[in-house]
Order: C-alpha cells, then structure tokens, then sequence
C-alpha cells in the first residue's frame, strides 16, 4: 500500500479507542447501530476532507471483504 | 379540462404538397412542435433557414410538464423575440427551501448577484410557454403543419425521406436535414431502432397542479420525510395564474389509478395546506422518471434535440431546459452548413457537446434522483445520516440533494474552443456561455447579451476605433463591440468584472454566446483563425 493513507499505528491508546468504538453501540438495535455508522463515517469522511485519502480508504475497506 | 387555461386549438389544413408529385422537398423538417422543436422551428426561422414543423397534435402540452424555465432557456428565448410574455406572465424567483420533518435545513438564493437582465427561474406552466413560441414563431411566418404525425422515417445517401399522416391520409416528403423533436417516446428513435439507455427508477410520484389563492411566498420549496408524507418526499411550487405545482413521493407499490382519485388526492392536498386552505384541483399524473439517452444524437442526416435524444427526472428542471440549449448549438451550425460557409463535419460537434451537457444533466438528475430514492438499505441509511446531521452540522446540508438546478454547460472540451494562452480570472472561460451585464450604448441602457444577438461576435476592452468594426473570415462576418470610450458603457463594472476585461482583452464569441476564444490582446490572425477552428474548420 503506498499512498496518502496513513495505515500505521496513528491512535493513542488503541485499547481505549476500541472499546470506545464498541461502547458507542451498546444498546443500540441492528438498525440503530447501522444509522450511527453512517453518521459516524460522514462525519469523519468531512474531517479528513482529502479526496485522496478517502478513496484510498474506499478501496482498502472493500478489498477486504470481497 | 383546465379552469385556469383555455387550449388553443390549430386546425389542420391540406398543403400543397399533398396533391405534389411526392415526395415535395424542404430543406429542413422538425418533427414534433413541443418546447423544444418550437425553439428550433424559431432559431431556424431567425437565421433565414427555411424549416417547417409537423405535429401529429393541434394543441399544446398537455398538462403544465416543465414550469422551471431557466435562465439561460430564457435568454435564447429573448434572443428569439420570445421572452417577454412568458417573463410578464410567470412567476419570478431565486429562493429555494429545503426541510426535514418539522425543520427547515437551509434555504439557497440562486441569483445572489446583481446585474442581469433575466431572473434565475420563472416559473410557467409548458402550455404557457409553448403557446407563446408558436404566437412568435406564427408572427414570424413560420410553418406549423397540425395533425401530421410522422410515421415512418427512411434516411438515404443525400437526406431522409418520411411518411405523414393526416386527417386526409398519408403523403410523403423529402428533406436534407430531419430534426427529430418528437419527445421522451420518439416514434423516429424507434423507427431508427435506435437504443435509449440509462436507469429507471421505480419510485413514483404523484404530480398535482392545484389552484390557491394563498400568500405562500414564490419560493420552492421541499420536504424530506414530511408529517403529511411520512417516509417520502414532497414539493410545492408556483406556477402563474395562481396554478400550484404539489409533488409527492408515493413509492414504487403505489396503485396510479387509486392515487389519482379526487378523494384520494385531495386528503392528500389538505395534509400539506391545512384544511381551511381552499383550493381546487386543476391537473393530476402519476410519474416515474427515467434518465438516459441516445449513444449519439446525430445519425447521418437526421437529428435528434430534446426528450427525443436524452431524458432525466425533473428534479433540477433539466429536460426541456436542456433541451432548449440543444436547439440552440445546432441551429447555427446547420445555418452555416447549409450556406456553405462551414464544413460539414461542423455538425459532428453538435453531438460532440450537447452530448457531453446531456451527460451532466443526466449525472445531477441521476445523483438526485438516487438521493430522493435510496435503491438499497445502506443508501437509506446514508440519506437518512446526511438529513439527521444536517440541522446542526453545515458540511452535511451540502450533500442534501433535492435537485440540482439547470445550469447551462460549459463546453470546457469543445474541438471548436481555442485554449486560453494567458491567464484569465472568472467563469468566462472557452466554451462557457456568456454572462449578462448592464450596458449603456448611445446614451440608452441594455445588456450586454442583448448586444451580443445571435452571430460570431467580438467584445474589446478598449476604446471604438482602436481595432476593426469587423472582420470576415471565409464568409463569416464578426461583429465587434467595443467596451470603452465611443461604444458600450461599462455603467456598473460587470464587464470588466464578469470577463476580467483589462485594457486590450478580446473575447470570440460564438452565435449561441458561447466563448470561443480570448486572449489578452487583439490579433487579427489569431482571431481570425479560432473563427475557423469554431466553424469547424480545425487550424
Ligand atoms: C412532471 C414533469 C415536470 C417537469 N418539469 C420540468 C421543469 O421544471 N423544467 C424542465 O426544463 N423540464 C421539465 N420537465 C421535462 C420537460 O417537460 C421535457 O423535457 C420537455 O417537454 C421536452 O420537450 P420536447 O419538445 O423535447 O418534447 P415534448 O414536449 O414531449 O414534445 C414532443 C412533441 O412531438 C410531438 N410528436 C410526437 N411524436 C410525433 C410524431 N410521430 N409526429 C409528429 N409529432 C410528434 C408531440 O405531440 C409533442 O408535441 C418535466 C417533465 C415532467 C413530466
């Protein structure tokens, strides 16, 4: 992988973050849980802004699952 | 049918041509006398090309279809003489509305700058509109032949043979060149087994037109996932004559016959009103929209303008607004043709370019359309994030897509520009269209596409006298306009502003006003030779 994405270790703290990330659903239903994903990528998407960032991270995301 | 509108009616009459030798031969023939085969039959008509329009109808639209008449649309219609009633009788406005369930998510100004002649919309129903071209077209002497409905096309080495049929039977005529305006289901696209691809979508919409005498503002305005219809859309929108456009979203299971009763409808009408709101209906459809087009829009001799060579849903008003500029960018080229004074491959650039704005259109009415009718979970799901952030977080009311609205396109890649060599600021770039500005001229105020009209012409920042008053080129006559001492008065800046016209700027601009060129200082060769490269004869 060579690009703009920043794929090494970039968060403090990775445990935290996780549980973090798993937290922000707790008692959430399936639908829920899929409506605050949405939220969550947009919101970030904006943050990071990059074009090129963000499309790297669409391609990385999907390779992983097809 | 309608309260507000009487229907003209045009009567058929045999022409000499049914008892001639057939088949009789014209020049040019349009098919199909809609918004935009009218505005054709009117640029033909204004460049001395001799066309006549068949209409298998004897009336106008039926029903108001198109009521968003675009800027640009207006300004060739007023190039055409065409306008002024339609501005007089139509509802003028800029702001739009967008909201979500109780709240208003943001409101847009489409004209936030002064200094135009023509507003950003005027609102008119399309029965309006084509009324008032055929009255222009009619007191230009224009031919409109009624219930003669082209039924079979036959394209040969030298121009298209057709068959028509009329209250008094079928006749034959010959043309060299066929413009096909026969609208979203092209009999002549299906003779010519020609493919229309693209998407469909399946959602449906009920579209009402009532009439209200309320003080809504002459604003659009739109609803995601309103209390009145909950989970869809819905829109609402002046039209003149106190005639309101209503448009909801009822799903893809919706049944149309159900939807279009009265007792159904007007519930419907009351949710969005409130019921102390009197109205009474005027019109009712159901639609589903599609958005796709020809592969090409030029096959040969025959050409195909409008609904007939591409379609998209009306959110963004682009179909016949669209359509309209495509009748715009042939009528020239086939006048300079058919004089002799371009060559014929001229004509390939009309695919060329309104195929590359058919595409725009149909890329922002696909992407609204999408965003209007989430296909999957995930697109709901991402819709439905983007309008629950969007109250509170600006970067989210950006992506809300209710329509994107008719602009006309920049023809940025067109074989016929000349690329800039020196820096230019601003929109006015090779292929953009002209924009407007206030002028005065021999001590009277106008606009400057007023002056600009309707064949090759040449803005100079700088003073009469200073360069030609013409050129010609092969034939070609360039008018020249000079903004400066002894000619147009720059009143208020928007020139120089809008064309970043330093001292000694020159601008090419084609007959639909589009930039063909410019550069910093006025040469005669160089001007000279982008006028042939814009007739297509490339340099
Ligand atoms: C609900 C709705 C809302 C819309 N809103 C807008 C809007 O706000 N702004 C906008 O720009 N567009 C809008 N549109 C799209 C717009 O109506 C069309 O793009 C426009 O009508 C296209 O014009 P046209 O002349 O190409 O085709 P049409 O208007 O369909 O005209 C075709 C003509 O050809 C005639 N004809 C057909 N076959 C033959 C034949 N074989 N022989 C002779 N004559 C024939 C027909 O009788 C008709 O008069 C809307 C459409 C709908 C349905």
């Amino acid at each position: 992988m060579t690009g703009v994405l920043n794929c090494d270790p970039n968060i403090e703290q990775p445990d935290d973050f996780y549980e973090s990330l798993i937290r922000l659903h707790d008692g959430l239903t399936d639908e829920q849980s899929r409506d605050v994903n949405a939220r969550l990528i947009l919101i970030l998407a904006n943050h990071v802004g990059d074009r090129r960032v963000l499309d790297e991270a669409f391609r990385l995301a999907r390779e992983g699952v097809e | 049918m309608l309260k507000t509108y009487k229907y003209p009616e045009f009567h058929y009459s045999r022409s000499e041509d049914q008892d001639a030798a057939p088949p009789a031969h014209h020049p040019v023939l349009i098919v199909g006398g809609g918004m935009v085969g009218l505005t054709m039959a009117l640029e033909l008509r204004l460049k001395g090309v001799p066309a006549i329009v068949l209409e298998q109808g004897e009336t106008v639209s039926d029903g108001s279809r198109s009521i968003c008449q675009a800027k640009r649309t207006l300004e060739i219609w007023d190039r055409q003489g065409a306008a002024a009633p339609m501005i007089e009788k139509g509802i003028t406005w800029n702001i739009g509305r967008v909201r979500h369930q109780g709240n208003e998510l943001y409101s847009f100004d489409l004209l936030p700058e002064q200094g135009h002649k023509i507003p950003a919309f005027v609102n008119l129903q399309q029965y309006w509109v084509e009324e008032y071209l055929i009255q222009r077209l009619s007191a230009l002497g224009g031919e409109i032949r009624w219930r003669n409905k082209v039924m079979g096309v036959e394209p040969h080495g030298d121009g298209v043979t057709i068959e028509v049929d009329t209250p008094d039977g079928p006749y034959r005529l010959s043309c060299d060149y066929l413009i096909a305006a026969d609208g979203a289901r092209s009999q002549m696209r299906r003779e010519m087994d020609l493919a229309f691809t693209g998407q469909v979508f399946n959602d449906k919409f009920l579209i009402t037109d009532i009439e209200m005498k309320a003080d809504f503002p002459s604003e659009r305005w739109f609803w995601f996932d309103p209390e009145f219809n909950p989970g869809q859309s819905a829109l609402l929108h002046r039209q003149a004559d106190n005639v309101w456009r209503l448009d909801f979203q009822i799903g893809a299971d919706a049944d149309n016959e159900e939807e279009m009763k009265h007792e159904n409808v007007i519930p419907r009408v009351k949710a969005m009103l409130g019921e102390e709101t009197p109205f009474e209906l005027e019109w009712i459809s159901v639609y589903t929209f599609q958005c796709r087009r020809l592969e090409k829009f030029r096959h040969g001799s025959v050409f195909f303008i409008g609904d007939a060579a591409h379609q998209v849903s009306p959110f963004g008003a682009r179909g016949g607004n669209g359509g309209v500029q495509d009748a715009d960018n042939l009528g020239w080229k086939l006048d300079l043709v058919m004089r002799g004074l371009a060559p014929e491959s001229l004509l390939g650039t009309y695919d060329e370019e309104r195929i590359f704005a058919a595409d725009e259109n149909i890329l922002n009415s696909t992407r609204s359309t999408d965003f209007l009718t989430p296909k999957t979970p995930v697109s709901r799901a991402f819709r439905d994030a983007v309008l629950s952030l969007a109250q509170d977080c600006p970067f989210a009311r950006s992506l809300v897509n209710s329509g994107r609205l008719s602009v006309p396109a920049t023809l940025s890649h067109s074989s016929l520009n000349t690329p800039d060599e020196e820096a230019f600021e601003g929109q006015m770039t090779p292929g953009a269209p002209a924009a407007d500005a206030p002028l005065r001229h021999d001590g009277r105020e106008g606009w400057l596409l007023d002056h600009l009209g309707g064949g090759f012409k040449g803005v100079f920042f700088g003073p009469r006298g200073a360069i030609p008053h013409h050129l010609d080129v092969g034939g070609v006559r360039i008018d020249i306009l000079c903004v400066g001492d002894g000619g147009i008065e720059d009143v208020q800046g928007w020139i120089a502003r809008r064309y970043d016209g330093r001292p000694g700027s020159f601008y090419l601009l084609r007959p639909d006003q589009h930039v063909a060129g410019r550069w910093r200082r006025f040469d005669e060769e160089k001007v000279k030779s982008a006028l042939s490269r814009a007739v297509g004869k490339a340099s």
